[in-house]
């Protein structure tokens, strides 16, 4: 199975939306690498540059509601064709949710007190987030301290992870 | 205990659960257009599984930018056309023939109560208005619904909003769900159904219940949903006198399809509506939601009436019922999108299109364009629109636009006087 992690970005903000993670304008692409220089292109958050705090990333830490409004899987994917695998957050949109696990990305949700203790103690830091699955845990490490926070991933989302997508799972079973 | 009417029809449908609280479910219909779809035929194309599970259950049209804008948009309404083509798919509509996917759908009788729904595109759960259980998809669970006709749910709990008392004049569906939004927020019924019933419901017509069940994604739901009545048996007669002897032997089939009374919900909201007023968003959030008097002188620069949540017939002569016999503010562009050929003809029957046009609209061809500034009324940055659409989302409509939803009446009165006004009633 691929590792899961990378160096984190935090959006300090609720309900962000799939139009600010890839506008409709770009919804004519007839590739995943289109979208690519797109990427939260129109999020609505104060003192975030995308063309800088892109660079590099691979878990995107946020608040609650990530990815509500459309269905479109084009969020996803120009998440992953930008290296970033995993989004914590408080909670998900369903639709982008199920989108994650189906094309085989984490999208893991934490307690809302844990996710503002991850936000009061490394917002503003250069963390990097680890993702052991076996175990469920998140591990956030800042210069060379570790912290851990278990997660729950539902046995649905689990087994879509496992298999590499929702495709690959109904097609050898339906 | 009895059961919810979505938990019936997961009941009806289920295929397996796989997993604890998840409900694999065989679909009634697939419903597609050519923005979420080529993706989906493309990667069935690269697994060399380029297969359709049922061509007569499958319905596709193209309805986001058309007539094609560009050569993008081309190439996809031809890769959904080719498709269409090769898998034996006989209702898809191209230009001439086509409209809003979730407004052309239920005209043509292609969703009925008990069904289940999905479609690559988050607004499906419209069709929930029927008594079914629809839901939006992303391209994946698309892909895997057209070759094998199955979608996976959680379980379906369900909020039910009981809706009392009688709207006053001027006040319609769109106020309504835009309350409710407001009322449980952007992410107030996620992982839910919201099940609308009680004496409101009751007296909106089907297109009214559309547009009720159309913004439930908006409050994070799955599906909106709907309990069948004589209405909508009535809406659905054309397409049922096959099946059934006289209407009242379909109510008899389709009462089935309800809530039991001590069925188990999530919750349940009684709310009394009478002193409702007209609605209006402000900010970016489809829950920043104010009395459109208290948005009362703000400027807009365009007015925007169509969309799968309010381009039918009846949101078009609510419009012109306002209009008529006025003019547009001279600083605003007026448009309108009737949502399907037959409501633009039924329109052009009744001398709405007249209207409009008198007044100072510009009537396109149906399409979803503008709602998410794609073509046909987009935004430059710094403007403002009226719409009669569901997402204020910030650049929704263009990037740097800010966009205020409400009713076709308000939205009429404020292309009127080139701000935010309610109609005079």
């Amino acid at each position: 199975m691929k590792p899961f992690g990378g160096p984190a970005l935090f959006l300090d903000r609720s309900d962000i939306n799939t139009d600010e993670i890839i506008p409709a304008r770009y919804l004519t692409e007839s590739t995943k690498e289109a979208l690519k220089p797109h990427l939260l292109e129109d999020l609505d958050l104060p003192g975030f540059d995308a063309a800088v705090d892109l660079a590099c990333m691979g878990v995107i830490l946020t608040r609650a509601n990530f990815g509500c409004g459309s269905s479109r899987e084009h969020a996803p994917w120009a998440l992953e064709v930008n290296g970033i695998n995993a989004v914590i957050a408080e909670s998900f949109a369903r639709i982008f949710r199920q989108n994650m696990a189906n094309g085989g990305l984490l999208a893991i949700e934490l307690p809302k007190p844990t996710i503002e203790e991850i936000f009061t103690r490394f917002k503003g830091k250069t963390a990097r987030v680890q993702i052991d699955l076996k175990a469920s845990v998140v591990e956030i490490t800042v210069d060379s301290s570790v912290a851990t926070f278990p997660f729950r991933l539902s046995p649905f989302d689990r087994a879509l992870v496992d298999a590499g997508g929702w495709v690959d799972f109904a097609d050898a079973r339906y | 205990m009895g059961k919810t009417l979505a938990q019936k029809i997961f009941d009806a449908h289920v295929v397996e659960q796989p997993f604890g609280g998840c409900f694999v479910l065989k679909l009634d219909r697939v419903f597609c257009h050519e923005i979420t779809t080529p993706f989906a035929i493309a990667d069935l194309v690269a697994r060399g599984k380029d297969r359709v599970f049922d061509p007569t259950k499958i319905k596709a049209v193209i309805d986001h930018v058309t007539p094609a804008k560009d050569t993008k948009t081309a190439e996809q309404g031809k890769v959904l056309r080719e498709w269409a083509r090769r898998h034996g798919i006989r209702d898809f509509f191209d230009i001439g023939r086509n409209g809003v996917c979730h407004a052309l759908f239920p005209e043509k009788g292609f969703v009925r109560p008990g069904f289940t729904v999905i479609m690559g595109d988050s607004h499906t759960c419209t069709h929930g208005a029927f008594g079914a259980f629809a839901a939006g998809v992303g391209t994946t669970d698309l892909e895997v619904g057209i070759l094998k006709g199955v979608c996976a749910f959680r379980a379906p709990r369900t909020m039910r909003f009981h809706l009392t008392g009688q709207l006053r004049r001027g006040v319609g569906a769109k106020d309504v769900i835009l309350h409710l939004i407001a009322r449980i927020g952007v992410n107030g019924a996620t992982d839910h159904i919201m099940e609308f019933a009680g004496p409101v419901v009751d007296r909106l017509s089907m297109e009214g219940r559309m547009t009720l069940c159309n913004m439930a994604v908006e409050a994070g739901a799955t599906s909106g949903i709907c309990a069948p009545d004589r209405t909508t048996v009535e809406y659905l007669w054309p397409h049922l006198k096959g099946d059934f002897a006289s209407k009242e032997a379909a109510l008899e089939e389709y009462g089935k399809w309800a809530s039991d009374p001590d069925a188990a919900y999530a919750s349940v909201t009684e709310i009394d509506l009478s002193s409702l007023e007209p609605q209006c968003t402000f900010g970016h959030k489809p829950d920043q939601v104010k009395p459109v008097s208290a948005m009362e002188g703000t400027r807009v620069d365009q007015v925007y009436i169509g969309s799968c949540t309010n381009g039918r017939l009846e949101d078009l002569r609510a419009t012109a019922a306002v209009l008529k016999g006025k003019k547009v503010a001279s600083a605003v562009r007026a448009i309108v999108s009737p949502a399907t050929p037959a409501v633009y003809a039924r329109a052009l029957e009744e001398g709405l299109i007249g209207i409009f046009m008198e007044a100072g609209f510009c009537v396109t061809n149906p399409t979803c364009g503008a709602c998410l500034g794609m073509s046909s009324g987009v935004l430059a940055p710094g403007e403002v629109c009226a719409s009669t659409t569901n997402r204020n989302f910030s650049g929704r409509m263009g990037k740097g636009g800010t966009v205020h939803l409400m009713g076709p009446e308000s939205a009429a009165a404020t292309a009127l006087a080139g701000a935010i006004t309610r109609a005079e009633t």
